[in-house]
């Protein structure tokens, strides 16, 4: 008689295959060898070598950006486990499901400063939606149903499985259940219909109304839905940094990004609105500067989140509804169809409004002197955007060029801008890159960096050459920690405290170094040229190096801790109040 | 303002410092926390005793609420509500002392659970307002010790906390 039981390691591998997971981004160690073992064995998911732990993270969360999946990464414990926590951090910030499964040592082991050991379930807790330490093979696989359950459902997080050794060596019956039930934990999906019926009603009754939406609606696939009610309603819309691509950005009702970089039409409107629709946004520092100033101007707030601790934590609200974006705003919609009293007031004239946002816009914030002789970094990314068609996955790095690619190239649709917004972590944007040309291989996919971040983790051009990723590296090159530089300009008076990058490598032999194209442009009438050259070569990775002006600044600016109406226009233009 | 807030969680490893950990990673206060297993051993019940503004004490519930594990919450102070501490109080008792140790004991209906030559061990139960009282009452240089639990609270009547 043969033995229905099976190891943990395989149980844990038969999970993965059950959650029809495409690409598992990884990196092997002592503790999880019995789990790459049947690695070895089964043809289900691919296997994605990276070069470090943090690069697997980063790439699984790109991977789930640009799909909707939920992202898995594995690896091994101690120092693999730890390598992987800056990019678990960079995803609970942005809500990004992911499944973490992380080696231990063996049971009997655990507390004894064993050799690769690491309190893997302690580190992360602060920053994961939950996580397990299974201690029995029995419950490997209810385990990891749970896992993928609570990552992509209500508000999404990464979720860690941490899996001593032992565990994965012994034997058990395969069970994989169907479904979860948790008395614990039941997300609201559902808005209350009293509160929607509400909130039509002020937003038909609106003289100065205002849409602003974040990276709930891309995450919570609400898109269309929004479109269809700001197309209804004629209202004006703007996004935040991480919900850029939820509104076509070339539409005319679109304001543009708002928030310390945003528009000066976006963050007047939205200072000045009479009724503010916030859809899956969070009124972060970075998005309304100082909250006593954004509430200096009255205005009813109506605000959209699955989560319920997101509403009224920084700024009160008057209308909160809990549930998912997409359903509360197809029952916003299905209202204004229906209702007639809808129909008649929807005609409602808010010409006035726009009248005024045209002015705003007259004050066009989103300019900078281009030059003949020295590459500006604005430039490389308008000409990025048109030579890509505007239809290329656009990851970034964290910094200037991370403000200049949301400014400057319009993305039209969700899911395409891949950025750390709320962690806000160098070194994203090649893995970004990588999970992103997985998720769709024939698509054009573009990391927007600079050359202190992409050194951050340069290691994974071996990755890129080893699976073939025709990635393009556009590197705004300006020899300084840019953002770290402007604000040594602003506030310390010039004193450029190690923000200088002294020693660079050459990029392009660095590149050829690993079979990469490497290309240096330093001629501002080079640059579209350059682009074609390199989105032609289409299964080749071409790194990009582009030296551009050192002191470039990002404009407009609203400083720290002030607020949406104290902007910086910038060089060419005198800050100026509201009229 | 003061707030009693009553949770029920999975008794399962970990429980506790996810609680613990939330406080200290949002900086809110916590004066104390209790917990131990319900009469259904699959659950703790936890009771803590924190501060804030209106605001703050609103993220706090929905924080706790949040947390995977956290069955249900209820924030005592919407309603009428008991709350109970346990102290322990070793006191010098000596010559004339041992008399009016005994004494003040009786006034806040308090037990002496052991006694010792020198010293008493006295049991108190009440709301943390009454213990204050107590140790307030007591001449300082005669405290040896104190021990005290932190607060538990129910509901008053209908209010009731289950699964």
């Amino acid at each position: 008689m043969t033995n229905p039981n099976i190891t943990g390691a395989e149980i844990l591998i038969r999970c993965i295959n059950e959650e029809k997971v495409k690409f598992v981004f990884g990196y092997p160690g002592g503790a999880v060898l019995h789990i790459y073992d049947e690695i070895y064995k089964q043809n289900g998911f691919k296997h994605i070598l990276v070069r470090h732990e943090q690069a697997a993270v980063h790439a699984a969360d790109a991977y789930s950006r640009a799909t909707g999946d939920v992202g898995v990464a594995l690896v091994t414990s101690g120092p693999g486990a730890t390598n992987a926590v800056t990019g678990i951090a960079t995803a609970y910030m942005d809500s990004i499901p992911l499944v973490i499964i992380s080696g231990q040592v063996p049971v009997p082991a655990i507390g004894m400063d064993a050799f690769q050991e690491v309190d893997m379930v302690g580190i992360t807790r602060p920053c994961v939606k939950h996580n397990f330490l299974v201690k029995d093979v029995k419950d490997i696989a209810a385990t990891m149903k749970k896992a993928f359950y609570i990552a992509a459902s209500g508000r999404p997080g990464p979720v860690v499985v941490d899996i001593p050794k032992d565990i994965t060596a012994h034997f058990a019956e395969y069970f994989y259940p169907k479904t979860v039930e948790m008395r614990s934990y039941n997300p609201v999906l559902k808005g209350h219909s009293g509160q929607i019926k509400k909130a039509v009603k002020l937003l038909l009754e609106a003289k100065r109304p205002m849409i602003y939406t974040g990276g709930g609606l891309v995450l919570g696939d609400g898109t269309e839905e929004l479109i269809k009610l700001a197309r209804t309603l004629n209202y004006p819309v703007t996004n935040t940094l991480m919900g850029l691509g939820g509104y076509p950005a070339t539409d005319k009702q679109f304001l543009g990004m708002l928030g310390m970089h945003g528009t000066y039409e976006a963050n007047m409107a939205m200072q000045n609105c009479d009724v503010l629709i916030a859809v899956g946004a969070r009124f972060d520092d970075r998005v309304i500067g100082n909250p006593e100033n954004f509430l200096s101007q009255p205005r009813t707030i109506i605000h959209i989140d699955v989560d319920p601790s997101s509403i009224s934590k920084r700024v009160k609200v008057d209308v909160p509804i809990v549930g998912h974006v997409q359903s509360v705003l197809r029952e916003m919609n299905e209202i204004l169809s229906s209702d007639i009293m809808a129909n008649e007031k929807k005609q409602s004239n808010i010409s006035s409004w726009w009248k005024q946002i045209d002015e705003w816009r007259n004050v066009k914030s989103m300019v900078y002197q281009n030059s003949s002789t020295v590459i500006k970094p604005q430039y490389v990314i308008e000409k990025l955007w048109e030579v890509t068609k505007g239809d290329a996955y656009i990851t970034s790095d964290v910094g200037q060029h991370q403000m200049w690619a949301a400014q400057y190239y319009k993305f039209d649709k969700p899911r395409r801008w891949i950025n750390s917004g709320g962690l806000g972590t160098m070194g994203v944007g090649l893995p970004y890159a990588m999970g992103c040309q997985f998720a769709d291989k024939n698509a054009q996919v573009a990391c927007v960096t600079g050359e202190g971040s992409i050194q951050m983790n340069i290691q994974e051009l071996s990755t890129c050459a080893q699976y073939g990723l025709p990635i393009k590296v556009i590197m705004l090159n300006n020899r300084y920690l840019g953002m770290v530089r402007q604000w040594q300009e602003f506030f310390y008076e010039n004193r450029y405290s190690e923000s200088y990058m002294d020693s660079l490598p050459d990029f392009v032999k660095l590149a050829e170094s690993y079979g990469h194209v490497g290309m240096k442009i330093t001629n501002p009438a080079d640059v579209e040229g350059a682009l074609k050259e390199a989105f032609a070569k289409k299964d080749k990775f071409v790194f990009m190096d582009f030296i551009t002006d050192q002191d470039e600044n990002v404009f407009p600016m609203i400083a720290n801790g002030k607020g949406l109406s104290e902007m910086i226009l910038g060089n060419d233009h005198i800050a100026r109040e509201e009229d | 303002m003061k707030h009693i807030i009553s949770l029920l969680m999975e008794n399962e490893a970990g429980a506790l410092s996810r609680v613990a950990g939330l406080f200290s990673a949002r900086a809110y206060n916590i004066e104390s926390l209790t917990v131990a297993p319900t009469e259904d051993p699959t659950l703790s019940r936890m009771t803590i005793v924190t501060s804030g503004s209106d605001q703050v004490i609103e993220q706090i519930i929905k924080q706790l609420n949040k947390l995977i594990d956290v069955v249900k919450v209820l924030d005592l102070n919407d309603g009428k509500f008991i709350e109970r501490e346990l102290m322990l109080v070793k006191v010098k008792a000596t010559g004339a002392f041992r008399e009016e140790m005994k004494r003040m004991c009786d006034i806040f209906r308090g037990r002496i659970i052991d006694v010792a030559d020198g010293s008493f061990t006295i049991e108190l139960t009440g709301s943390g307002t009454k213990l204050d009282a107590f140790i307030e009452s007591l001449d300082k240089a005669a405290i040896l010790e104190t021990v005290r639990t932190g607060a538990s609270g129910i509901g008053r009547g209908d209010r009731i906390l289950k699964v």
